[in-house]
């Protein structure tokens, strides 16, 4: 006994070092695993408020350029409505009556998404690893799992959630992992950042009877359940077919620039939790 | 005594909210982010409890890593650090430290910039090795651990030279 104590005492340095090490190494292998629960991150009192105080004054530095993003998404949604009438027009000009009869028996379904407008108080893409922190948080309806975009592509995914504030896994994080597929067709594949360039990301698994060629445009597949389909992501900027010649890997230039981001929409999905349930005992069985 | 847990706490503060404000923001040639934050842990009093400093360290750690969102990768390398510490210290001033309780600034300029780029390219090589978390991209790692270090080292001893309190 008293020899146990005495070795205490004498490696009590060495012992607290490699336990308190232990500890942070416990940490940092939760971080790199997806959504493992993990008890140090930027969603909470102090480094939220304190990300906060300083992102208002920054803010007004960034101010023209947000203005700027606003008019070009405010001038393409014009477009877009547009467009949408002036079809609805010509079709009407054609055959009206076969057009009453559809709108009678079709019911357009709402959308099952809602888009919540964020301002962003945090945001990094330097580290192999890239959070974002965001100034809404539990009670603005913000859950885990939810998807974050911009009006020009994929942000990321809501990570930790406390009551104001809500941490964002970025696409420019390793274990950052989302579905996408060619605008021009549905062949898909797997997008994921390799830790380098924040402005390139890679798309694998793509079967390679897909008609590919620099400048196509990747967008979202919509088989996530975290984002809609149709969001845009990129454009190719090179591709190669892999050692076994049956898949592509695809480097994607970002529609976003991910080093400046100010406001984000969050995207909740009513029915995340239905097709989770859907879902989950095919997870289970594999 | 009192004096001392003053300055080191005001220390502490700046040094942090420098690192989380200014120098995380760098991204010099776009992902060199100097971490001058280390400094704090060179100059901590060499004369204090090992446990305690040991402990302090993973304190500081702790902070960057919950402003950074990356776990537990400052506090690893910062306890690494500080275990290293009495190591380097005594290979680079010699023996004597320990009886004549130097402070950073009593060193010559040489063995003060031998102290401090050992002790920051450890930290260095352990925080980036736990970031990346990949044995295959083992030149990358060493890549950013160089790069970040040069940075680091230099604004280190500017705020050495600058803030050192034997003004001649």
């Amino acid at each position: 006994m008293q020899q146990i104590i005495n070795f205490l005492i004498r490696y009590k340095n060495f012992l607290l070092f490699a336990f308190l090490l232990f500890l942070s190494l416990i940490f940092t292998i939760q971080a790199h695993s997806f959504h493992k629960s993990k008890f140090i991150n930027s969603a909470n009192f102090l480094s939220g408020g304190v990300y906060e105080s300083v992102s208002g004054i920054q803010e007004y530095f960034h101010l023209k350029t947000y203005n700027r993003q606003l008019l070009e998404e405010n001038a393409r949604l014009r477009e877009n409505a547009k467009d949408n009438t002036s079809s609805i027009f010509e079709m009407a000009a054609i055959d009206f009556d076969t057009l009453t009869a559809l709108s009678s028996t079709i019911i357009l379904p709402e959308s099952q998404f809602h888009f919540i407008p964020s301002q962003v108080i945090h945001n990094s893409y330097a580290k192999a690893n890239n959070f974002l922190t965001l100034k809404v948080g539990a009670k603005d309806s913000i859950a885990r799992d939810m998807g974050v975009i911009t009006s020009k592509g994929i942000v990321g995914v809501i990570d930790h959630v406390s009551k104001n504030y809500s941490t964002v896994i970025s696409i420019l994080n390793t274990s950052f992992l989302t579905n996408a597929k060619l605008k021009a067709s549905d062949h898909f594949g797997t997008l994921l950042w390799d830790g380098k360039d924040p402005n390139l990301m890679q798309l694998v698994d793509m079967q390679q009877q897909a008609q590919i060629k620099v400048g196509d445009t990747i967008e979202t597949s919509g088989q996530s359940a975290i984002f809609p389909k149709g969001i845009p992501i990129g454009t190719i900027a090179s591709f190669e077919l892999e050692e076994s010649k049956n898949f592509y890997i695809i480097s994607v230039q970002l529609f976003n620039d991910m080093t400046n981001i100010g406001h984000v929409y969050v995207v909740q999905n009513e029915d995340l939790d239905e097709i989770k349930a859907v879902e989950a005992p095919r997870d289970n069985e594999e | 005594m009192k004096n001392n847990i003053v300055i080191n706490s005001l220390r502490f503060l700046s040094l942090l909210i420098a690192q989380i404000f200014i120098f995380n923001n760098l991204n010099v040639f776009g992902y060199i982010n100097p971490l001058p934050y280390v400094l704090f842990l060179l100059v901590f009093p060499f004369t204090a409890n090992r446990s305690l400093f040991i402990f302090i360290a993973f304190l500081t750690g702790l902070t960057m890593d919950m402003f950074g969102n990356s776990g537990g990768i400052h506090a690893a390398a910062c306890l690494v650090l500080a275990y290293v510490r009495p190591l380097v210290l005594r290979a680079t001033y010699g023996v004597s430290y320990e009886y004549n309780s130097v402070k950073l600034s009593k060193g010559s300029f040489y063995e003060r910039i031998v102290f401090i780029s050992i002790l920051v390219l450890v930290h260095h090589l352990v925080f980036f090795s736990l970031e990346v978390f990949n044995v295959s991209s083992i030149l990358y790692i060493l890549k950013k651990t160089l790069l970040t270090s040069v940075g680091t080292i230099i604004f280190c001893v500017l705020f050495n030279i600058l803030f050192s309190t034997s003004r001649e």
